[in-house]
């Protein structure tokens, strides 16, 4: 199968076309075949993508299972997959049916709920397949119109301010990246991504309205994309976004978020920042390491005051992002490995985390910490679960969460002690607030009179965190499942972007030694 | 001789008698029981002549240089047409069941067509006024055309007062040209122009662009926009959003082009000025809106800023951007329209976007097609939309604008904001007092029609990139 790519990522979008012309009515039946079609087709998609792992060659660390046919102008629709890319895939094809399976009890709507996730996935898999440049950006942009309006129709009581201001954050970060698009478009006459990786956009410095601009045309670049990607990462201080967005999405649409939207920033950091403008990363890099240190320390503080779940557990979610940012910039070997090992590993376990706290509100209808306590008297198997992806988020040794941080950590102490010291206090910080949350909801006696009626998990919910619970204890012992997969892809990486920034070096100081001696 | 210069005014001429004939004919037969059919047949001819202009071919001139076909002005003339028609045929029902279905109003919109298309092709400021006071004085009288309602009167009025000026600032730019070049054609404007232009030549500029600025209702010129558009009857107002827009903006084109191509960094600042100030006020002024028409009078000219801006950068490229743009913009509105034409409370049109609250629920295709085209309005990827913002872009950097085009995409997420609170009312609203449920199925069609083009086209733009760049090559020669 050749073109096994555009089949996994339409056929989301073919069923979402089938729900839209063929269902209609909102009765019963119809609701529930609205959700069968949709986890059908989800399931299907996962199934297809087993297919592209299954062709995937490792140890080659190019593009691979290229699709690639004439569009307008001279833009091309072209995909591919590669180390990097590859198992954000099947990130996305996995959560889904885990995350359509998880709202079988939204009776609201349900059709055009299905429609949304569906295209949702479609173009989230785009994003991490495309390989042109607005092709990207197409996917990239057009996946703000489902989450608008998961957020905004079946969201809780803010839901209009957090739609709101979830989609023009993320816009006013893209169409600055639109503008670098068009700016590399004109500069490299294509938009091939991997033409462009290839390409050497200027990196001379020049002054523009009198400040001085270190790496010239790269740096702005490069800013332009940071622009876009730390937004959607997203980044200490431009993060304000996603508690509102979290708290006041449907638990199903705060998954999707948390395990695989969180995830484009990071990747594209990867698929652009770093092998295009290595110069302008260069220059950056201190700027971006200490800010994701003040990332990791701030929003885990703030975690701390929280008294709504999933706005602390939208900020252990900032923190955890940090950690990638940090591994990716330092760029080398275990840093970018620990960035996509924490990128797979919290879009299992935040994931699973927003998961449970679905379970409860679906029975309480609140978030607020203080309306729970002493759940494991009732709740011994959900008291189980959450305490595991607890301490996976902590990082426990023997989870996925302790790997990657790790791994990112020990990256970024070859490059910036300090900003290591910095960020392992995020560790301690994490089992502060994770744990505090965890005594404050399920331990203890069990006082409060509207729990005391409180029934456990179904088996539909048990059903729902088997797949999350293996992949996050699998991932934990056996890390070279993911590391095998990434490992020539980034090492390819790294050695374009050393070359890149060393020959930039060596210009720079041939220049500065050549003006000297005149 | 003349035999030849008539042929390749075939089309105008045609236009230009059948209005004289239906007029006499409907005077002296049924009067406004003609107007229905007269609705059709105008569309139909419209259809027909878009047909007969897309099949010639080539660069011919008559008259010496006063009228040009040449691929750009069929590009226009054939957006035009079928704009127009489009906008009649959607037209009759909402006009019908108001009473408002002159038999005057089908011909006044072809004489305003013919207008258009003159303006378009002029090679002469001669042509180019008699084009566009034919184009005026055809929009004034239908923008008051409801006569008992003193809204619709006074958009007439103020278009009419309001447009004299224009058209008096741009005689008074035409005759600054004609006292410097010493010539009215544009063929010997450019090489009076060549090079260095004396001052008087470049303050005539000015003025001419002041008065076509007024026309595509760029910012400082636009103050009449959301007025009349307010005020015209909807079908009227969805005209003048659609037609004369391409027209204006292929008239802009063809000045600063034909006539003032020699001395394109002059005239490249004001229209980058234009452009920017356009786009800005444009996505601010409509935040505030509550009337839908007044908000689209906003998102024109907001979208006349993007237009600008393919024009500003000077190149082939940015003159088939903004063809495309146009092209684009024009459909979006048609699609729109149809939209605003079948909003109504018991039987009574509603300009109210409140009115909208949880339409999704009741009419979900209507409110899906809808959702569609206001997010290719706003210019979100993946709908067409998209492209046309991306082809202006690209044209705007690659001309060395790329301050411009940063100032755009800020613009255009500030204008994000108000089309996105249309679907907040149609989707996440609270239930109020509902619309009635849409009758029309033409009105159905259109829009549906118009955002399964913003969805499909994105696949192939239906082959106007090529069309449009050829367009453009013929006019920069």
């Amino acid at each position: 199968m050749s073109n096994v790519l555009t089949m996994t990522t339409f056929i989301p979008l073919i069923a979402a076309a089938i729900l839209a012309i063929f269902l209609r009515g909102e009765d019963e039946f119809a609701q529930r075949a609205a959700k069968w079609v949709a986890l059908v087709a989800t399931v299907l998609t996962f199934l297809v993508s087993i297919a592209i792992l299954a062709q995937f060659d490792p140890a080659n660390p190019g593009m691979q299972m290229v699709e690639e046919a004439p569009w307008l102008m001279d833009i091309k629709y072209k995909m591919g997959v590669d180390g990097i890319s590859i198992l954000f895939v099947m990130l996305t094809t996995f959560m889904m049916p885990i995350t359509i399976a998880a709202s079988w009890n939204v009776t609201t709507r349900v059709k055009e709920y299905m429609i949304a996730f569906l295209v949702l996935e479609t173009l989230m898999l785009g994003v991490f397949m495309a390989l042109d440049l607005v092709l990207f950006y197409l996917f990239f942009e057009a996946g703000l119109i489902p989450m608008f309006l998961i957020i905004g129709i079946w969201g809780g009581k803010e839901r209009i301010y957090a739609s709101f201001k979830f989609f023009l954050y993320t816009f006013l970060g893209s169409v600055l990246m639109l503008v670098a698009m068009v700016a590399m478009f004109a500069d490299a006459g294509t938009t091939d991504i991997v033409a462009l990786m290839k390409h050497e956009f200027a990196s001379e410095s020049f002054s523009v309205l009198g400040i001085h601009v270190l790496g010239g045309m790269q740096t702005l670049l490069f800013l332009a994309f940071f622009a876009s990607f730390a937004v959607k990462m997203p980044m200490w201080p431009v993060h304000t976004w996603l508690p509102d967005a979290h708290v006041q999405a449907p638990t199903a649409g705060s998954v999707v978020l948390a395990a695989i939207l969180l995830k484009m920033g990071g990747y594209g950091f990867l698929r652009f920042s770093l092998p295009m403008f290595p110069v302008g990363a260069d220059v950056l890099t201190p700027l971006i390491l200490w800010m994701s240190a003040i990332a990791i320390v701030y929003t885990s503080l703030v975690a701390l005051a929280q008294q709504d779940m999933k706005k602390l557990i939208a900020y252990s979610s900032v923190a955890h992002m940090g950690y990638v940012t940090m591994g990716i910039f330092a760029a080398n070997q275990q840093g970018i490995d620990g960035a996509i090992f924490q990128m797979i590993s919290h879009g299992f376990i935040s994931g699973a985390l927003f998961l449970c706290v679905g379970v409860i509100y679906d029975r309480m209808h609140t978030r607020e910490i203080d309306a729970y306590g002493g759940l494991v008297n009732r709740m011994p198997a959900y008291a189980l679960i959450f305490l595991l992806f607890t301490m996976a988020n902590v990082g426990l040794p023997g989870t996925s969460g302790f790997i990657g941080e790790f791994l990112t950590i020990l990256g970024v102490f070859q490059v910036n002690t300090w900003v290591a010291l910095v960020a392992a206090t995020g560790v301690i910080l994490s089992a502060g607030y994770a744990l505090w949350l965890y005594r404050r909801v399920v331990m203890g006696e069990l006082i409060k009179e509207s729990l005391k009626s409180i029934s456990d998990m179904t088996t539909r919910e048990r059903a729902i965190f088997a797949p999350l619970v293996v992949m996050t204890l699998l991932l934990g012992v056996y890390p070279s499942l993911v590391t095998d997969i990434i490992g020539p892809s980034v090492e390819a990486l790294i050695t374009n972007y050393d070359t890149a920034v060393s020959e930039a070096q060596a210009v720079t100081q041939h220049a500065a030694t050549s003006a000297t001696s005149h | 001789m003349i035999q030849a210069d008539l042929n390749i005014l075939l089309p105008e001429i045609v236009l230009a008698v059948y209005a004289m004939l239906g007029l006499l004919g409907a005077v002296y037969t049924g009067k406004d029981r003609m107007a229905g059919m007269l609705v059709w047949l105008t569309a139909g001819l419209f259809v027909a002549l878009a047909f007969y202009i897309a099949s010639a071919t080539g660069t011919r001139t008559a008259f010496g240089g006063m009228f040009i076909d040449d691929g750009f002005a069929r590009f226009a003339k054939v957006t035009i047409l079928l704009s127009a028609a489009a906008v009649l045929v959607m037209s009759q029902d909402y006009m019908a069941r108001r009473n408002l279905l002159k038999f005057e109003y089908p011909m006044l919109v072809t004489l305003a067509a013919v207008g258009m298309m003159v303006m378009v092709s002029a090679g002469d400021l001669m042509a180019l006024y008699m084009g566009l006071e034919l184009q005026s004085l055809a929009l004034y009288v239908i923008a008051a055309l409801r006569r008992d309602s003193v809204k619709s009167t006074e958009a007439g009025l103020k278009y009419f007062v309001l447009g004299a000026l224009s058209s008096g600032l741009l005689l008074y730019g035409a005759s600054l040209v004609y006292g410097f070049a010493g010539t009215t054609s544009f063929a010997g404007i450019i090489t009076a122009a060549e090079g260095h232009a004396p001052l008087g030549l470049l303050l005539g500029l000015v003025f001419v662009i002041s008065g076509m600025a007024f026309k595509i209702s760029a910012v400082p010129f636009h103050m009449w926009t959301p007025d009349v558009y307010e005020g015209a009857p909807t079908p009227v107002t969805a005209f003048f959003a659609t037609a004369p827009k391409m027209a204006a903006m292929g008239l802009f084109a063809r000045v600063v082009y034909d006539a003032f191509g020699g001395i394109m960094s002059d005239w490249q600042q004001i229209v980058a000025l234009l452009s920017v100030l356009s786009m800005f006020l444009g996505a601010v002024a409509a935040i505030g809106q509550r009337d839908i028409k007044r908000l689209m009078a906003y998102s024109s000219i907001a979208h006349m800023g993007y237009a600008l801006m393919g024009l500003a950068a000077g190149t082939e490229l940015g003159v088939q951007s903004m063809l495309i743009y146009m092209a684009i913009y024009v459909t979006m509105n048609v699609g729109t329209f149809a939209f605003i034409l079948s909003m109504s409370r018991d039987g009574q049109p509603v300009t109210d976007i409140q009115g909208l609250n949880m339409y999704a629920r009741a009419n979900p295709v209507r409110a899906l097609s809808m959702l569609v085209l206001l997010f290719s309005l706003a210019g979100v990827p993946p709908f067409l939309g998209f492209f046309g913002k991306f082809y202006v872009l690209r044209a705007a950097y690659e001309g060395g604008l790329a301050w411009l085009a940063i100032a755009g995409v800020v613009a255009s997420v500030i204008g994000a904001y108000y089309y996105l609170r249309i679907v907040f009312f149609m989707y996440f609203g609270e239930e109020r007092e509902p619309l009635d449920r849409p009758q029309s199925p033409v009105l159905w069609g259109f829009l549906v029609a118009s955002a399964g083009v913003m969805t499909v086209g994105i696949v192939f733009l239906f082959g106007i990139e090529n069309v449009a760049q050829a367009a453009a090559l013929s006019l920069i020669k």
